[in-house]
């Protein structure tokens, strides 16, 4: 521990030396430092006008309703329709559902994989490697259009469990409430676990191996490895990639339009493709469309501080 | 023992892989068959993949799609790399707490989702519609303009230029070059690798973004191709080899970028969380 602490010392002296000595350096020419706002003015801009300036839009709009153009304001109205909209709450269920299961699932598999393809002795490691990253090369349409296919009910999933026995009639995945959401679960675990394998992989190769070796001398077994060197040395990036994984499943659109279209009834429908219903297929509600977009707004906040929280970092 | 542990290990990671690569290969042998064929299950390469390509261009408006998707990724990208880099090098090395303030606040749309600003954005787009009809509501301009600058390119290219050689601005200054002249003639240059790892990042989001052009395109000839197999996938009657000849199409640049740049790509994603 204390090892480290001085590691990280003699990484953080040098940077914050160089800072201090560029500034001395731009305080003499004021100029420079006024040519430097040059360079970063245009993306500012862009970002407030795309991305902040929408946002305080939707915020003003949570608070009105009416359709298409003709909004006015009603209060809190909007808020307090959340809780008796059985179709918001389907969709707040659904994807919590797909929060709650898929994203441990896919960050346990990914460090697993990792683990093991880490391993010096392992063979066909580049083969392994490659494949299981490869579904990330897929757009989330494609690769939904290729799932919905493969799970219906002449697909060939369906054909291969009933050849092997597995099943004794064809199941209508798709048609199913509780397999519907399955198939979803297991087509974004298909399309992200090589992505984020690819992150603890190189992780990995920067934790020195005679940590393993005298953990190994110490008689750790593979498990206590895996839990007591592994993953807390990984502990930045698994709070990285939850963090990010966390607001990608949030606002998961492209799949569940794709494989499922929100159906059977409102089984699989998510908060984004709610918000998009609301917005362009139903009789546009701009205003109701923005509150209900709060709620991902909120949730990615207080999530994404938890996961700050939980991982005890003071980054 | 440790037998049982290498044949678990080969066995679970044959497994992964098995998985991963089936779809590919289902699609593959998909576009080489009827569509009879592949709902009955076929998993060998038939013989009908010129008459599925056949098909596919006489029926279906891939073409218009390939073009308007390619147009859009190439200046999206462009856009992108020239947005971000002269922002990520501004934050950087023009630093000061100002600009340090400013960046933080910048990483904070990254959090932002998209779901939650496209009313706006739609409404935005709509209400210069009649004014810039370039920029306006069914216009590829307006798929653009929204995703060309993102915060998590500046992210990045600050995050590649605090390895870049700080002595390097120096000399350029001293040889005389303007503050952009170091940018353009000895950054640029130097920062190959970091720009092509953004170009395949930027290149592939713009190829398979969905949900913006949906909301934004209304015209069936400004379709992009996640919109067009979309369509092809929600039909009645699907014709599988068809639908699958344009899913490989349409998945064919960005496998082909993947694999000819593969080191690129890693170390971009890498690139991203470094430091």
């Amino acid at each position: 521990m204390s090892q480290q602490a001085s590691k990280k010392a003699e990484v953080d002296l040098p940077v914050h030396y160089k800072y201090q000595e560029t500034r001395r350096q731009k305080t003499g020419v004021f100029f420079r430092r006024k040519i430097g706002w040059l360079f970063v003015i245009v993306s500012i801009i862009a970002i407030t006008i795309f991305n902040f300036y929408p946002m305080v839009q939707a915020f003003l709009l949570s608070f009105q309703s009416g359709m298409g153009a003709n909004l006015e304001y009603v209060g809190f109205n909007n808020w307090q329709r959340l809780f008796g909209d059985p179709t918001f709450i389907a969709a707040l269920t659904n994807t919590s559902i797909y929060l709650l299961i898929q994203v441990p699932l896919m960050i346990v598999l990914a460090l697993f994989f990792s683990v093991l393809l880490n391993d010096p002795k392992l063979k066909f490691k580049g083969f392994f490697r490659i494949a299981i990253f490869l579904p990330c090369v897929t757009s989330l349409v494609a690769y939904s259009v290729v799932f919905k296919y493969l799970f219906g009910i002449d697909g060939i999933i369906n054909q291969f469990l009933l050849n092997f026995g597995f099943i004794s009639q064809t199941i209508n995945f798709l048609a199913d409430p509780f397999w519907a959401k399955v198939v979803i679960i297991l087509a974004i675990t298909w399309r992200w676990t090589g992505y984020n394998m690819i992150f603890y992989l190189a992780a990995l190769q920067n934790v020195d191996k005679s940590i393993y070796e005298a953990a190994r001398i110490d008689g750790a077994n593979a498990f206590q490895q895996f839990f007591q060197i592994t993953v807390p040395m990984l502990k930045p990036i698994i709070l990285f990639t939850s963090i990010t994984s966390t607001i990608g499943t949030l606002q998961i659109f492209d799949e569940i339009v794709n494989i499922t279209n929100g159906g059977p009834g409102n089984a699989t429908i998510s908060i984004s493709q709610y918000i998009y219903n609301l917005s362009f297929e139903y009789t546009p509600d701009f205003g109701y469309a923005s509150t209900v977009s709060y709620v991902i707004v909120i949730l990615v906040v207080i999530l994404s501080i938890i996961q700050f929280r939980v991982a005890g970092e003071k980054k | 023992m440790k037998n049982l542990q290498r044949i678990f290990i080969y066995t679970f990671l044959s497994l992964a892989a098995i998985v991963s690569i089936f779809p590919f290969l289902w699609m593959l042998v998909s576009i080489t068959n009827k569509s009879v064929d592949v709902t009955q299950g076929r998993l060998l390469p038939g013989t009908h993949l010129i008459e599925n390509m056949k098909t596919l261009f006489a029926t279906v408006d891939i073409v218009p799609a390939l073009i308007n998707s390619g147009i859009i990724a190439v200046i999206t990208t462009i856009l992108t790399l020239l947005l971000a880099s002269l922002a990520g090098y501004g934050f950087e090395i023009h630093r000061s707490r100002g600009k340090d303030i400013v960046f933080t606040i910048l990483l904070l749309s990254m959090m932002i989702p998209f779901a939650a600003i496209m009313v706006p954005l739609y409404r935005m787009f709509g209400s210069i519609s009649d004014t810039a009809p370039l920029i306006g509501i069914d216009s590829l301009g307006a798929v653009i303009l929204p995703t060309a600058t993102t915060a998590f390119f500046i992210f990045f290219f600050r995050q590649n230029t605090k390895m870049f050689p700080k002595d390097l601005v120096e000399a350029g200054r001293i040889d005389g070059l303007s503050e952009l002249g170091v940018f353009f003639r000895i950054y640029m240059p130097t920062m190959k690798t970091t720009y092509a790892a953004a170009a395949i990042i930027s290149f592939m989001n713009s190829w398979n973004n969905y949900l913006w052009p949906l909301v934004i395109l209304q015209s069936p000839e400004k379709r992009t191709i996640p919109l067009l197999i979309s369509n092809l996938g929600s039909s009645y009657s699907p014709d599988y080899g068809v639908i699958m000849s344009a899913i490989v199409i349409a998945t064919l640049p960005t496998a082909l970028v993947f694999f000819l740049m593969q080191k690129h790509f890693v170390a971009g994603m890498m690139g991203s969380v470094k430091g």
